[in-house]
């Protein structure tokens, strides 16, 4: 099961004839997502990886009957892509592309209101249903089936997770990465949504950083909503204010956003937070066995 | 990107922003000379660095004549003006800012930034000007005023009315007030700033609306842009490390420790940054290598941490993805030969503890230990790695 994407997704590479975009398509074929089209404008007719290239979403979606886009174009044409799938009335977007402009984000955001699309990203690895499908460059054999959602703003942070816990013999359902910016699609308080909704997955790993409140906001929403178990951990405690730590959105500004205020947030609510980035594996076990589950967790 | 006062001033400029006439000056010569041509009664002699609250630290004065002008401009060329934003360290002063005097009635605080939560910008107003807003909103979140703009439509004017009206503008000075900020906010949409601070907007004696300071943060993203802007960067105002770093496409800070990781991604940096601080290491640097990266690339980052000496020590913490780890290996033996090949010593002239994790860690870990390279040693697990190389720094800075 899992959330956002599944085997049978038609998905749609937005930019598929980049080098990048054309590697990754390879890459999420042997995973098994259903990569029914590409797009690139000026290029319909051609095919990378077996897959029709065609020149706008909307062919792409009129011939094939896709549902999801992952986009691999350069930043200065990353908003436009977006809302092209948006407008198409795809259910997912996943926009891969990092150093999008915060203004183009905006504009992203306000032209989505009332659309039906859900946009994961920009700047993000992707999302990735275990042995199901992926849309992103998230690898694929690090991750083993099981009951654990994985959230992060971090690619490489969600890597290190799934690895611990997959050495723990911690499986997942879903990993999502929804990117390092300060304005995005998808941010914890969405993510944790779709987790608590579905029913494979048991317990939820989420992995933060420095810079605005959206840790603290989700710490809120999970005393109100969360009926399972959250484990947490915040990279950046030894993160200078007014210094941005690579991610456009991890930076401590006017005094907010620090990692101390977030583990804070979270440990109030009974949120357990790892101590380094070396202990996420052990410290979801420590909460699944707390919290009875650690049995039907333990899949691999 | 950051940018000095004086050309937040000319950028405003642009938009008809109303500010204070003014030049700037690398000389006390230029300073007298600018002073003169401006021929106001009172001249406002201003530090140029990129940090705030100069004006508490004795970085702005006023001088009544062109004597004073070119005493104040003698005093702080060249200065190290140590302020709450620059650090004990403080900032070199190499630029000034000549500007005529204002008739200050009453001090504004004006600012737009992008706001996370609700993906609009804001428009963030107060009566309390020329104080630091932080300390406003703690001690008085009263008066801490917000309009939220929609990307759609901009400020609407009803909007800039009505902070005007909830910020106390006297009767006069409201339709000025308001002009201003839509003024700022097209500046802000115009050049992709990330903050435009006004701090303080003054009223005039005379009921003028000006903006007496400027502090405008760009967005790095949006710098394609704006060659316009990307000519006004100021090298000088930056850490010469960091400035290395950006100029080789890497992800550097530096934290100005002696304990240096190089890691490749964002978030397992900052995390691999407070994991040697946690087992009691000095983090020397942020480092992120990034994905793709060449034994160039890595031989770059290791001179740039090992620059004056500060790097005691680094850890490598790598998790192979899509890069596998033969790769990094491969890059990480050569990157000590190029080094070898410069100082004309043996490998590295510090140790290097190496974590290896992810795609093709086996044949990874194989190749640094076949064909060993002096001073470079494996962990077997990542908080082993940060242990060693903490240990291995202490022990060095005891010989």
């Amino acid at each position: 099961m899992g959330v956002l994407i599944n085997k049978d997704t038609k998905v749609i590479v937005q930019g598929i004839t980049g080098k990048t975009a054309a590697f990754h398509t390879k890459q999420m074929l042997e995973y098994g997502t259903n990569i029914v089209a590409g797009v690139t404008p000026g290029k319909a007719g051609q095919t990378v990886e077996g897959v029709p290239v065609f020149d706008t979403v909307e062919d792409a979606v009129k011939a094939t009957g896709a549902t999801a886009s992952v986009i691999f174009v350069p930043a200065r044409f990353a908003a436009d892509s977006i809302m092209e799938g948006v407008e198409a009335e795809l259910d997912l977007v996943v926009c891969i592309t990092e150093h999008v402009p915060v203004q183009d984000m905006i504009k992203v955001r306000r032209y989505m209101e009332g659309k039906k699309t859900r946009l994961i990203g920009p700047n993000c690895p992707g999302i990735l249903t275990v042995d199901e499908a992926k849309m992103g460059i998230i690898p694929g054999y690090i991750h083993k089936k099981g009951h654990v959602g994985v959230i992060s703003r971090s690619g490489t942070l969600t890597y290190e997770a799934t690895f611990q816990l997959s050495n723990a013999g911690i499986g997942q359902t879903t990993a999502i990465g929804i990117g390092g910016d300060p304005i995005k699609g998808t941010d914890f308080i969405d993510a944790l949504k779709l987790f608590n909704e579905d029913d494979e997955t048991k317990a939820i790993m989420m992995i933060g950083e420095i810079g605005g409140t959206a840790e603290e906001e989700a710490a809120q929403w999970i005393k109100e909503n969360m009926k399972k178990p959250v484990i947490a951990f915040i990279s950046g405690v030894q993160a200078p204010p007014g210094k941005r730590m690579g991610h456009a959105g991890a930076i401590i500004a006017g005094g907010k956003g620090t990692a101390a205020d977030k583990i804070k947030a979270l440990n109030a609510v009974g949120i357990p937070v790892a101590e380094t980035v070396a202990t996420m594996g052990e410290t979801v076990v420590k909460k699944l066995k707390e919290a009875g589950i650690y049995d039907e967790c333990h899949t691999c | 990107m950051n940018i000095h006062e004086y050309q937040s001033k000319e950028v405003l400029r642009q938009f008809g922003v109303n500010v204070p006439n003014g030049k700037p000056a690398f000389t006390v010569e230029e300073a007298v000379e600018a002073a003169k041509e401006l021929g106001s009664k009172v001249t406002v002699v201003k530090a140029q660095i990129h940090a705030g609250g100069r004006g508490k630290a004795g970085g702005v004065k006023i001088a009544k004549n062109l004597d004073e002008v070119k005493a104040y401009a003698t005093e702080l060329l060249g200065k190290i003006l140590v302020t709450h934003q620059t650090g004990p360290d403080g900032k070199k002063v190499n630029r000034l800012l000549i500007e005529e005097g204002s008739n200050i009635a009453k001090e504004y605080y004006l600012s737009f930034v992008n706001d996370r939560s609700t993906a609009k910008i804001v428009m963030i107003g107060s009566e309390e000007g020329g104080m630091e807003i932080e300390k406003v909103a703690a001690e008085s979140p009263e008066k801490i005023i917000k309009e939220y703009i929609d990307p759609a439509i901009g400020l609407a004017p009803f909007q800039a009315t009505r902070m005007a009206y909830k910020m106390h503008f006297k009767p006069e000075a409201i339709k000025k007030a308001s002009a201003t900020m839509i003024k700022l906010y097209n500046a802000f949409i115009g050049k992709d700033c990330s903050q435009v601070e006004i701090n303080p907007l003054v009223v005039t004696a005379e009921d003028d609306v000006i903006c007496l300071d400027a502090k405008l943060n760009f967005d790095d993203s949006g710098l394609f842009r704006h060659p316009d802007i990307v000519e006004l960067r100021d090298e000088t105002e930056e850490d010469p490390k960091e400035l290395w770093a950006s100029n080789e496409g890497l992800n550097y800070v530096n934290l100005g420790g002696d304990v240096a990781c190089m890691v490749n991604g964002a978030g397992l940096a900052m995390a691999t940054v407070d994991i040697l601080k946690y087992y009691g290491g000095e983090p020397a640097n942020f480092l992120d290598v990034g994905g793709s990266s060449t034994p160039e690339k890595i031989a770059t980052a290791f001179e740039i941490m090992l620059d004056g000496g500060q790097a005691k020590g680094i850890f490598v913490n790598i998790f192979g993805g899509i890069n596998k780890c033969d790769v990094i290996a491969e890059g990480i033996q050569k990157a000590a030969q190029i080094i070898a090949e410069k100082t004309g010593q043996d490998g590295i002239p510090v140790p290097v503890v190496v974590r290896l994790e992810g795609t093709n860690v086996e044949r990874g870990r194989q190749i640094l230990t076949e064909k060993p390279v002096k001073n470079v040693f494996m962990a077997p697990t990542m908080e082993g790695g940060a242990q060693d190389i903490v240990k291995r720094v202490e022990e060095a800075k005891k010989n």
